[in-house]
């Protein structure tokens, strides 16, 4: 349902582009005392997707949160995109979402009919998930946010982690490239209205099942892919990995429009920040600068690397396709080299 | 030439504006941003047009000036 309020206005950044860039995160939480806990499996030091809290011999805690501004104007999708977005990072460590609650920011004038609409697209993401959305906290501010915190669970010895990838595994990627492109050049009206609408239906897929279907493999690492982009989610993987990277930049699924639109300066100024980040680790000789543009483009609610042995690729490929049309073999992992990524 | 003054404003705007002001197929276009972000897109958008740019700095703002070949 169309709104009066043309959301994305209301907002300065479109989605996860909104996101501190990494160095800076890493920057303003360093140097903090923590506890150290051994039932904590997974924590910040890993920079993973969601901690992960060791509870018996058959069940571990997940958590994690993810709230960002409007990137679409319709507030049912846009709440359904925020959701599916935050149960993602649950989905990335190979566990099941089951509780989460809402974190919602909104103007004071902002009519009662938008704000029921975004929260029903969560609540209608929630149901479809499997989530149970328990409560939350809203309060009033210049510019609408909304996501959720979410808890799941996973078996303490059967999650996957960023890490983990070895030299033969290859590298699967879910869901296209360029939302975050596409999301700047519609704030121009640059964009045709099918590829917003396959964009929005994209960003609205939980990748659920896709992380059910990896279940019967061997995969040894896997993250989703938002805000840092391509690249700096692939670095992480790599670095923790201690291994590097190789990836067909012809086989990265992605948005065609964004190309150009890349060229024509559409570019979100997340992707500005991801390859301040981790250009310094890429290689791109020969790459073009809109292709690379892609590699940066920060995405909201995007699709899994998955790392797997080459052996089981095949097979995995093809579990995923009925979930994830557009999901690709982009490269490979090889021994650690002088760069932790290149692009070819 | 055409003058126009991009800061304060945050990605795409600055790209609109060019945009708009491009209609009207000026030989020279001066922008004024104060960020990289726009520096880089607005260069990137008037090559596409087929402009010749160069970018100095004046008092934290970047001056971007479009001509054509």
């Amino acid at each position: 349902m169309e709104s009066a309020v043309r959301l994305t206005k209301l907002a300065k950044c479109a989605g996860c582009g909104a996101k501190m860039g990494a160095g800076t995160l890493s920057r303003m939480l360093s140097g903090f005392e923590t506890l150290t806990d051994p039932n904590l499996l997974v924590g910040f030091e890993r920079s993973d997707d969601a901690s992960v809290y060791h509870l018996d011999d058959e069940r571990a805690l997940v958590q994690t949160v993810d709230f960002f501004p409007p990137v679409v104007d319709d507030p049912f999708v846009f709440g359904q995109i925020a959701a599916a977005n935050a149960f993602s990072d649950v989905y990335a460590m190979g566990g099941e979402p089951r509780l989460a609650m809402n974190l919602m920011c909104v103007p004071e004038d902002m009519p009662e009919h938008t704000v029921r609409e975004i929260l029903k697209g969560g609540y209608h993401k929630a149901l479809e998930a499997g989530v149970i959305i328990t409560g939350g906290h809203t309060i009033h501010g210049p510019e609408p946010l909304y996501g959720l915190s979410v808890t799941g669970f996973v078996h303490p010895k059967k999650f996957l982690k960023n890490c983990g990838a070895k030299p033969g595994d290859v590298l699967i990627l879910t869901k296209k490239l360029g939302g975050g492109i596409l999301l700047t050049g519609a704030k121009g009206d640059m964009v045709e209205k099918e590829t917003l609408l396959a964009l929005e239906r994209q960003m609205c897929t939980l990748n659920k099942k896709s992380a059910q279907a990896m279940t019967p493999f061997s995969v040894h690492a896997c993250t989703d892919v938002t805000g840092f982009s391509l690249m700096g989610h692939a670095l992480e993987m790599a670095q923790g990995s201690d291994c590097s990277m190789v990836l067909q930049t012809t086989e990265i699924p992605r948005f065609q429009e964004a190309i150009e639109l890349a060229e024509m300066g559409f570019v979100p100024a997340g992707a500005y920040r991801n390859r301040a980040f981790a250009g310094p680790y890429v290689q791109a000789e020969g790459v073009s600068r809109a292709v690379q543009d892609i590699c940066y483009d920060p995405q909201t609610s995007g699709g899994l690397l998955i790392a797997v042995p080459e052996g089981e690729a095949e097979a995995l490929m093809a579990t995923l396709k009925a979930s994830a049309p557009a999901a690709a073999i982009i490269g490979a992992v090889v021994t650690r080299k002088e760069k932790s990524i290149y692009l070819v | 030439m055409t003058v126009l003054d991009a800061r304060g404003l945050s990605c795409p705007e600055p790209v609109i504006l060019l945009r708009q002001a491009m209609k009207k197929k000026d030989d020279c276009y001066e922008i004024r941003v104060d960020n990289e972000t726009s520096r880089e897109n607005v260069t990137r958008y008037a090559e596409h047009q087929g402009y010749h740019v160069s970018v100095s700095e004046e008092a934290g703002d970047y001056v971007l000036l479009a001509q054509r070949p």
